[in-house]
């Protein structure tokens, strides 16, 4: 009986085993890597992103010095003295009926630059203290993943005879449009922009295909048709956390107010949040 | 293979060795999700809310 031969050297055994055994090992190191990356891309879409743009849509609201950032700041004209009474001063006046313009006389901004910001947008339905911005253009990198609210670049701009259409993200980079299936029939999507205050009614909701452009069209759903009214439509992502789908909301302008010391009364509005 | 060689090459006693490799991880992770995830993401095309092309 011979004594097995001895395959395996002493620096084999000073490395940890033979050569099969160490690229094992390497091979398991690696997937544990994978595995750790892909937990933290998850981790990074759906929490980090909105952390971010969160922060970055903030931000770009507070830079804009035209828009309406709630009650706070009208109570800092109160009058010194006055704390025991209701603070009626923390409610900014409201815009009287007969200041409201009609759509047809409503002034339309110039489209602007891709990326610039031009206009805040208020949901009631989402919060009273829902406020984000819009910017131009909708790609994801340069305005959606950022600046929040994109604005499809050729659609009308807010007030505008035809469709002024939008774009966000329903989750993950700070997700404006995660609460768009909430929206219900007659709920005010209140637009202001440096000069104006446009408020949208809410109507029709959709679910399409993300190449059924004609959703964005001037007459939403016939295009190639000559505009007949102010239409707004908010498109995002359907079914949550997918791309497979597009979810739609369309909106008819109602009335529009220059901005000034008023604000639209839907603003104040008070729906109750589930 | 990979664990044990930056073991091994980290100076110091054990302390320092995890302080060094905490402060390594956290490096790897922002860079993950500073520049590697969202380009990953833009150029992949994972999620998208447009609908596709301009009227």
């Amino acid at each position: 009986m011979t004594a097995p031969a001895d395959t395996e050297s002493p620096r084999h055994h000073a490395r940890g085993g033979r050569l099969s055994d160490r690229l094992l090992a390497l091979v398991g190191e690696l997937l544990i890597i994978a595995g750790a990356v892909l937990g933290l891309y998850v981790v990074w879409q759906l929490f980090y992103t909105d952390v971010t743009s969160d922060r970055e849509q903030e931000a770009l609201v507070e830079s804009l010095e035209w828009a309406y950032q709630g009650p706070v700041e009208a109570a800092a004209d109160a009058p010194a003295g006055d704390v025991d009474e209701v603070p009626e001063a923390d409610v900014p006046l409201v815009i009287a009926d007969e200041d409201k313009g009609a759509p047809a006389d409503a002034p339309v901004p110039d489209e602007v630059g891709f990326t610039e910001t031009f206009a805040t947008m208020y949901v009631p339905r989402w919060g009273s203290d829902y406020v984000k911005p819009v910017s131009e253009g909708v790609t994801r990198r340069d305005v959606l993943d950022t600046l929040g609210i994109g604005h499809y670049p050729g659609t009308a701009m807010p007030g505008g005879l035809g469709n002024f259409a939008i774009s966000a993200h329903r989750t993950t980079y700070g997700k404006p449009f995660n609460r768009i299936a909430e929206l219900q029939e007659g709920d005010a999507i209140v637009i202001q922009t440096a000069e104006n205050w446009y408020v949208y009614r809410a109507g029709e909701h959709l679910i399409v295909t993300p190449s059924q452009v004609e959703v964005i069209a001037p007459v939403p759903g016939a295009p190639g048709a000559e505009p007949d009214d102010h239409y707004i439509t908010l498109t995002s992502c359907h079914p949550m956390y997918s791309a497979a789908e597009r979810y739609i909301v369309h909106g008819v302008l109602e009335y529009w107010a220059p901005v000034g010391d008023a604000v639209p009364a839907e603003i104040l509005e008070e729906v109750p949040q589930p | 293979m990979i664990f044990p060689w930056i073991w091994r090459v980290l100076p110091g006693p054990a302390l320092l060795r995890v302080l060094m490799l905490l402060v390594l991880a956290a490096g790897v992770v922002m860079a993950l999700f500073t520049w590697v995830f969202p380009w990953v993401s833009v150029t992949f095309d994972i999620q998208d809310q447009s609908v596709e092309a301009m009227p």
